[in-house]
């Protein structure tokens, strides 16, 4: 337990060394420095975990005092419990494999190969604080950090405008909701003189009455902030331009850790939570919204990676809508299925991306899973997991709790349930779209004839073994009717309470029997119309309908355009109103008012003996005028 | 004796209202000097003989025939008179007539808000004077003398003519 | 033989002041400037001489014993400045001894 404090001092070490002599090293350096900090962060993860399972209670790690100023004292502290050992082990496993294939996949860059690795660490090393922080000023420093490197590395290369206006999109947007939270921060300090989380949800769970004003607004700025970071409606339109970054940076940044940082806010602020009720509810409706939302978008995308940063958003909704019932170990088991899933749905992505010379539009590929082997069957097991597929894939036991709880457990609803079960059907339907464009059919342009594959063993490893994972971790907790292993529950129910059921019309048999045949006919679907019949849907885009319907769901239904009317066009004409700053012309008035003040003061100093004898004299008989006429 | 104060007291006003107005600077000087002496006169009645005498021979006597040797100096010839009628504007002297009013109006209402009834006593021989300049006032007269040789040294070294006289009017627009 | 109330001669004395501010702020010539002056100077001996003898003390005449000799002073060395400023601006016009621009 003493090295706990390595897990994030290794990254952040790793960060520091790169940032200032990783220009000069030689680029085997670099990698082996930039993988090599998150892996042996991983072992210790490993070691750590190992360490907590026996006795499983938290532990708090104090490493300094940080500020201790005017009553407010914060310290450096790390705690580990069942929540933050999931986190940490996701975060620096995934990791590692995500640097790893980095090493080779960003080989072909000229120049910022070290600054890469600088900056990954340095996102490595904030996610870590975040999740093992002991108080809420730590965790918004990791926040804060993530969000930094989210912005550095989207904005990778740098060269190309649009991706530094991606960039900036992204930060602006997040920034929202990160103000939201700090609010949210600032209240509970007032309330209750401390950002000790545990403490500060003791005295919340002592002092506030369900409902309270002052829960619901503490909840709701901190779920502001949560909503920014992971994406949802209506902070989501930063993530799918996110995608202008390298493929490990969506990997790893918005797929697996940082978007799901609200994800481990709303799960660690539980009592929060749960003494808002309003507040809970607006969680669900939020996922359940952005999952739809999200899901459809993706019917619609050409771009690879936009279609899976649509997934992404979805997945989350899915996460969301399981914290927004209560069913903690839901969400987190569902996070960390999908870090396994998504990674690597982005890193066989980038496979055939790099494969085609960075050809990233997905109606100008096709038939690659003879020529890309082990991309395809990567791919095939990723999409399964993600549209859960009945039985062998993880996503199916992690969606099918959140399913089930949604209808299931005390505050779900029917609402909730039928939207997730919809959400399913479109996942399918885009998951296996993507597969039959991408690698079945005929190819669709030239690009597909010249392809160049160099990947060594560095590319593959991950490759396999988040594929193994994206179909074994699921047995970690599976349901009464498939062998009832509870595991995961078990597990993370020494950190998280555990959601009581109450019985439904449904039993939990049907259900899963209705929601594998939904993914089955999604799969379905998208054999009909994507690679069966193509011509269908290429017909219908052609008239005006059609055409009209592909563009609103492309943009993911004119989010940005209505952001752009509401927000950005009223300032922008503000801003050119008030060019000449209405603001400093009240200094400007100072200056004027000295100016004026001058020039009557140069007037008296005319240089004439006259004028200065008069006005001695006039001194003399104004002070002798107030003698007087005291 | 009050006659005898009113007649020198109005000469002392008459003859310096007329050495303020004069375009003629040697006329101006004889008629302060006959206010000098008219207020000596008043000394005299006020019991003051030392004082007057001092007025007569370092004021009227010194110091006014210094400004006639430097009137004589520096006047510019024959247009020296036509020149000081242009520079006297008669719209010049109104301001300075209004402030000088509100001046004296001033003084003499403060003077009179004392409403004791002030009569002069006897008179002050030379001898008292003496007696107590050199007495109290020993640190004055030494403070004098330091006066008088730091205005002599002055006068010696600024009224020297420089040989030279590199500078002219523009020297300081740098 | 000195039964003068000492306001009359404060009165002159102020009136003797006025006459020479005014003489001051309304003439141009230098010299006639520093005349004004000397009057002024006077008029204050003059209030000192009657106030003196309004206490019958020598005191008021060793002040204008004072006034006189710091006027001698002040006269010889304002009198050698108006004849350095004559030998350079050649004039004895006040307003020449100007190089202000304000």
């Amino acid at each position: 337990m003493e090295l706990l404090w390595l897990i994030p001092a290794l990254p952040l070490a790793g960060f520091v060394i790169l940032a200032l002599a990783g220009a000069r090293m030689p680029r085997p350096l670099a990698a082996s420095i930039g993988a090599g900090s998150v892996g042996l962060s991983a072992l210790i993860a490993v070691v750590t975990a190992a360490a907590f399972f026996p006795d499983q209670r938290a532990h708090t790690q104090n490493l300094w005092k940080w500020i201790d100023a005017g009553g407010f004292s914060s310290d450096i502290s790390l705690t580990l419990d069942a929540l933050s050992v999931v986190m940490v082990l996701v975060i620096t496993f995934v990791g590692f494999m995500i640097h790893l294939y980095a090493t080779e996949s960003m080989s072909g860059e000229k120049d910022g190969y070290s600054r890469f690795f600088a900056y990954m660490n340095l996102f490595v090393g904030s996610m870590l604080l975040l999740v093992l922080a002991d108080n809420l000023l730590l965790l918004y420093l990791g926040w804060e950090g993530v969000g930094l490197c989210s912005y550095l590395l989207i904005s990778f290369w740098y060269s190309d405008p649009a991706n530094s206006r991606a960039a900036m999109k992204a930060f602006i947007v997040t920034r929202v909701g990160d103000a939201a939270m700090a609010v949210g921060l600032f209240i509970l300090y007032k309330e209750f003189g401390t950002l000790r989380i545990t403490e500060v949800m003791n005295m919340a769970a002592a002092q506030w009455s369900s409902g309270s004003t002052i829960a619901v607004a503490a909840a709701a700025l901190l779920l502001g902030g949560a909503v920014g970071k992971s994406a949802q409606v209506p902070l989501h339109t930063w993530l799918p331009d996110a995608m202008a970054g390298p493929t490990p940076v969506s990997a790893l940044i918005h797929a697996a850790t940082m978007v799901t940082a609200g994800v481990y806010l709303i799960a660690r602020m539980h009592i929060l939570f749960t003494l808002a009720p309003q507040v809970r509810i607006a969680v669900a409706v939020v996922g359940a919204t952005t999952l739809l939302l999200a899901g459809i978008s993706a019917l619609a995308q050409s771009d690879i990676k936009r279609a899976l940063a649509y997934s992404t958003m979805s997945q989350i909704g899915y996460m969301f809508v399981a914290l927004g019932v209560g069913a903690w170990t839901a969400a987190i088991f569902h996070f960390m299925v999908h870090a396994f899933f998504k990674a690597l749905l982005f890193l066989s992505a980038g496979i055939v991306i790099d494969a085609l010379h960075h050809e990233r539009d997905m109606l100008r590929m096709g038939g690659l899973r003879h020529q890309l082997p082990l991309a395809f069957w990567c791919f095939l097991i990723g999409a399964a997991s993600l549209s859960a597929l009945p039985l062998i894939s993880a996503g199916f036991y992690s969606k099918d709790l959140i399913l089930w709880e949604s209808l299931a457990s005390a505050n779900g609803s029917a609402w909730l349930w039928a939207a997730g079960m919809a959400g399913a059907l479109c996942t399918s339907a885009y998951a296996f779209r993507m597969v039959f464009l991408i690698f079945y059919g005929k190819a669709q342009s030239e690009a597909s004839y010249r392809i160049a594959v160099h990947s060594g063993l560095r590319t593959k490893a991950p490759l396999i073994i988040l594929a193994l994972l994206a179909l074994l971790a699921g047995f970690l907790q599976t349901p009464e009717s498939l062998g009832g292993i509870s595991f995961f529950s078990a597990f993370i129910s020494t950190a998280l309470p555990s959601t009581p059921t109450i019985g439904t019309a449904m039993s939990e048999g049907t259900m899963q029997y209705l929601s594998g045949f939904l993914s089955l006919l999604g799969i379905f679907l998208a054999y009909i119309f994507f690679l069966y019949n193509p011509d269908y849907i290429r017909n219908f885009i052609r008239k005006p309908f059609g055409f009209a319907l592909h563009c609103f769901l492309s943009s993911g239904w004119n989010v940005d355009r209505l952001y752009d009317i509401l927000f950005v066009r009223p300032f922008i004409y503000a801003a050119q109103t008030n060019c000449r700053d209405i603001i400093n012309l009240f200094f400007l008035l100072v200056a004027l008012l000295h100016k004026g003040a001058n020039r009557v003061l140069c007037a008296s100093q005319s240089g004439l003996v006259r004028k200065y004898a008069f006005g001695i004299a006039a001194g003399a008989a104004l002070i002798l005028g107030v003698v007087a006429l005291k | 004796m009050m006659t005898l104060f009113y007649i020198s007291a109005a000469v002392a006003l008459v003859s310096s209202v007329l050495a303020i107005s004069r375009s003629n600077a040697v006329h101006a000087l004889l008629y302060a000097i006959v206010s000098l002496l008219a207020v000596a006169m008043t000394f005299f009645i006020l019991g003051a003989p030392f004082a007057a005498a001092l007025e007569v021979v370092i004021y009227a006597g010194a110091i006014m025939v210094l400004f006639v040797f430097v009137v004589m100096m520096i006047s510019s010839g024959p247009g020296a008179v036509q020149q000081e009628r242009k520079w006297m504007d008669g719209r010049l002297w109104i301001g300075p007539s209004v402030l000088t009013i509100i001046l004296v109006a001033e003084l003499l209402s403060v003077m009179s808000a004392s409403d004791v009834q002030m009569r002069s006593g006897p008179v002050v021989e030379s001898k008292q004077v003496g007696i107590t300049l050199l007495g109290p006032y020993m640190l004055g007269v030494e403070l004098a003398s330091l006066l008088l040789t730091a205005g002599l040294v002055g006068a010696y070294h600024i009224g020297k003519h420089t040989e030279k006289n590199p500078q002219t009017k523009d020297a300081n627009h740098d | 033989m000195t039964n003068i109330p000492a306001e009359y001669g404060l009165v002159l004395a102020a009136l003797l002041f006025a006459t020479g501010l005014v003489g001051v702020l309304a003439r141009r010539n230098i010299i006639f400037i520093l005349l004004s002056i000397e009057i002024m100077l006077n008029a204050a001996g003059l209030a000192f001489i009657s106030a003196g003898s309004r206490w019958g003390q020598a005191d008021g005449q060793v002040m204008f014993i004072f006034i006189l000799v710091m006027a001698a002073a002040e006269v010889s060395v304002g009198l050698a400045i108006v004849l350095q400023l004559f030998h350079r601006l050649k004039t004895v016009n006040s307003d020449e001894a100007n190089t202000m621009r304000g």
